[in-house]
């Protein structure tokens, strides 16, 4: 089976490849784009190392294939950044010490802008509601909460 | 990196092409060529079940047929009854006002679906086509290569659960079906020549293997569900953790109050068997009473009685039987008149 050409807008840049088919977004924005930010966990669903967004709202890539998301807009935490700027996120997850080995911060760093996309001081519960999607085997998530409630208030 | 199988996608513009391309590759056929036995041809909708399960090669389809672009896949209308089509996500569901205020469990259902991400991408249709599980049955092609396959992989094999049973005891896990049995709902499908509707309590069999009444050239359309005036509704979901985890005991109920007294009633239970199961023995006690503890003590024991769990999910036996009296004491308390 050939590959097939496929185009995806990601941090809003129309990118086309030659992609296999079956191989999933996570698959085509590490190997064929370079966007390694985006991490591979256990590519089942049961874990959000791999969130992106599509048209904002938070999906996983290891279950989405690429030819499905059509004209949709693909952010990843490349996309966080304005330029040299990082995201009230990114400096309050650095601030906080949210990140311990790092490798769930990606996902959750996706996953805590939509939240914050469509609700500017969130609370707690709906912080905790937002990321119950993505397991962190190292920080006990309490300084996860903090900085999500820091970039909110930033 | 866990990488999919091989597959040619045809992405169907309609539910009616969808069904020709099932009709035209063989649905049904089982295809030995992988090693294991695999459907020629299967549809994906969310992919949150069918993807995970492909990785596994417990699927290895050659076509695969996705309803993600079907025109009006998605939506749900409220007229008195209830009308969703297949295609609309969990997420959707799960945060429609009209459905968290008169279809209250099957809000609840669709919101204790595994995460946030995964419930903007599964949909209802899929929740209810959800493949059984079971532990042996879900794992890699690594470890039942190594471990040997069931009979859910193999027909030729026994069952690894329990040796001597005749059938496959994989686990009926669907949050949102149970609550869709208490609500009588009613599912329709299409096929290459028509139409047709099933009610939802005669959807599922007690086969792990072939969970559904539902032939393999049909397309799950739409989900109705009935007026729900003077109707109260509730679903409750016993899994490991807070998130992510299938149900492992759950139970749904409704009541319907005419006045102060009990006109009708149905609980459903599933994560406690093979087939999601319409309780009658537990709803027949409750009409005509007021919901009161002694009332619901005979339901909850009916309960107790219909859950025959094995030990092939999380938990154990007698947990998940007790946890499936206990809520439905629950559940029933909660929906008394408030």
């Amino acid at each position: 089976m050939s590959k097939q050409l496929v185009t995806l807008h990601v941090n809003g840049e129309a990118r086309t490849i030659a992609a296999d088919p079956h191989h999933t977004l996570l698959e085509v924005l590490r190997e064929e784009l370079g966007l390694t930010g985006t991490k591979h966990g256990c590519e089942l669903g049961e874990c959000g190392a791999c969130t992106v967004l599509v048209d904002g709202t938070p999906v996983l890539a290891c279950l989405t294939l690429p030819a499905l998301v059509g004209d949709a807009e693909v952010t990843t935490v490349e996309g966080l950044a304005t330029g040299e700027s990082l995201h009230p996120l990114q400096i309050a997850f650095a601030e906080e010490g949210a990140a311990q080995c790092g490798y769930c911060t990606p996902g959750m760093l996706m996953t805590a802008k939509a939240l914050l996309d469509t609700t500017a001081r969130p609370t707690r519960a709906e912080i905790a509601s937002a990321i119950s999607g993505n397991l962190c085997r190292c920080t006990g998530y309490t300084a996860i909460y903090e900085a999500i409630e820091k970039a909110a208030r930033a | 990196m866990l990488r999919l199988p091989r597959f040619r996608l045809i992405e169907a513009r309609s539910y009616g092409e969808a069904a020709q391309l099932l009709a035209e590759n063989g649905a049904g056929a089982i295809d030995r060529g992988n090693g294991t036995p695999t459907l020629r041809v299967m549809l994906v909708a969310g992919g949150t079940d069918l993807f995970p399960n492909m990785k596994r090669r417990q699927f290895t389809p050659e076509l695969l047929v996705s309803l993600a672009r079907v025109r009006d896949a998605a939506g749900i209308q409220q007229n008195g009854h209830l009308d969703i089509s297949a295609g609309t996500t969990l997420s959707a569901i799960a945060g429609d006002p009209g459905i968290r205020d008169q279809f209250t469990a099957l809000a609840q259902a669709a919101e204790l679906v595994s995460t946030p991400q995964l419930r903007n991408m599964g949909t209802i249709g899929g929740n209810v086509c959800l493949d059984t599980r079971c532990n042996w049955y879900d794992q890699s092609l690594f470890w039942r290569t190594a471990e040997g396959f069931c009979m859910k992989t193999n027909p030729d094999v026994v069952c690894r659960v329990a040796t001597s049973s005749p059938r496959c005891l994989a686990v009926a896990s669907a949050d949102t079906v149970p609550a869709l049995l208490a609500l009588g709902a009613t599912v329709h499908f299409e096929d290459a020549n028509g139409a047709r509707e099933v009610p939802m309590s005669d959807l599922y069999r007690e086969d792990g293997i072939r969970p559904m009444a539902m032939r393999q050239d049909e397309v799950l359309t739409d989900i109705t569900i009935p007026e729900t005036e003077g109707w109260r509704s509730t679903y409750l979901k016993m899994r490991d953790r807070g998130s992510f985890d299938f149900p492992i005991a759950a139970v749904a109920a409704a009541i319907r109050w005419d006045g102060a007294t009990v006109s009708e009633a149905r609980v459903a239970i599933t994560a406690l068997g093979s087939r999601p199961l319409l309780v009658e023995d537990a709803a027949r006690p409750l009409v005509g009473t007021r919901l009161d503890d002694v009332t619901i003590a005979l339901a909850a024991e009916a309960v107790h009685k219909a859950a025959r769990p094995m030990d092939n999910t999380s938990g154990t036996i007698s947990q998940r039987k007790r946890a499936a009296l206990v809520f439905t004491e629950r559940a029933l308390r909660s929906l008394r008149p408030r």
